[in-house]
């Protein structure tokens, strides 16, 4: 008996990326744009959907999957504005994964612009995961404090754009809106930055048009 | 904690190998984890050594090594390795950096038993 070594050189996260770049090229051709929302629990991802149905419907077509450890909470709150919602319990899992999203495509509406997929509240481990998405959004409430950027990395050097949430509560929590963006586009200097609030509207009109354009420019590549 | 799902991944490649190269026992395993890989050595190791048992690679041992981040400038052309993750060039200021390494999360080599 020998032994011998074998070189792999192999990604761990290979069978990921692979369903994930299959599940990019179809919703691309179909002309979904697809938006992966990553942020720890309770930063506003669901509210935040609420407000962008408010502002999308009726004249474009959104969906929403919803990723969270138990319950179906979530996506009864999407439902009950009348946007279709499916609901993925983890069952203790922290994160989404690529072939989880890819279940669920026979579901999917045929004409749909926007597919919005809510992460399992986490800023660590859904950041590793590509699920096929044309955008990352990463949000950042104003109560979590404005030096997260730097302490989770991935989470904001993968993303396309960050929405900081909650910003009617800035007094209060004392959080510095300029050092937040600056420490942001430290480590991400494409990163966009949109100041938002889902109580008081600022700043939805100025992410409904990115998403707007963005779902222009993913049409006309595929056109 | 998306280490366990991680290394469910990692055994699925070790016993492709391993079926491949019909070895009989799978004694190391080395990987590449970069430092913006997203996941902690450490805890790769203790995910590996719970999955471990009653598998080929029952008396395995992990080995991992870090791979930092590495940039360069695309305006200065100058290489370096960044630990904060600041994403501007020490020598010219520039934010048009290119990532060399320190993302990637790979199966490097596998040592096996053969016969």
């Amino acid at each position: 008996m020998t032994k011998k070594e074998v070189q792999v050189l192999k990604d761990l996260l290979g069978t990921n990326k692979k369903i994930a770049e299959d599940i990019r090229t179809i919703l691309s051709q179909r002309g979904i744009l697809t938006i992966n929302l990553l942020s720890s629990p309770g930063a506003g991802k669901t509210t935040l959907l609420e407000s962008l149905s408010d502002h999308l419907r009726p004249d474009y077509k959104m969906a929403v999957i919803e990723g969270d450890i138990e319950t179906e909470r979530d996506a009864e709150r999407i439902r009950a504005k009348g946007v279709p919602a499916w609901q993925i319990i983890t069952d203790g899992a922290c994160h989404l994964e690529a072939k989880m999203i890819g279940k669920l495509f026979s579901q999917l509406p045929q004409e749909l612009d926007f597919l919005f997929i809510e992460n399992v509240g986490n800023l660590v481990c859904p950041a590793s995961f590509d699920l096929g998405e044309t955008l990352r959004l990463v949000l950042l409430s104003t109560p979590e404090g404005d030096d997260k950027p730097k302490k989770y990395p991935k989470a904001f050097t993968t993303s396309h754009g960050l929405i900081i949430t909650k910003t009617d509560l800035v007094p209060p929590v004392l959080f510095n809106i300029d050092r937040a963006a600056k420490e942001a586009k430290e480590i991400n200097p494409n990163l966009k930055v949109f100041i938002t609030s889902s109580v008081t509207g600022t700043g939805l009109d100025d992410l409904v048009n990115f998403l707007l354009v963005s779902l222009n420019e993913l049409r006309s590549k595929n056109a | 904690m998306h280490e366990l799902s991680i290394v469910a991944n990692l055994f699925e490649l070790l016993e492709e190998k391993a079926t491949e190269k019909k070895a009989r026992k799978i004694t190391r395993v080395k990987l590449q984890v970069g430092t913006l890989s997203g996941v902690v050595p450490e805890l790769l190791i203790s995910a590996f050594d719970i999955y471990k048992k009653d598998t080929i690679a029952d008396l395995a041992e992990l080995d991992t090594e870090k791979i930092p981040l590495k940039v360069k400038c695309r305006k200065c052309k100058k290489e370096m390795i960044k630990d904060d993750y600041v994403f501007i060039c020490e020598y010219c200021g520039s934010s048009d950096l290119k990532t060399l390494s320190g993302t990637e999360l790979l199966l490097e080599t596998i040592e096996m038993e053969v016969d």
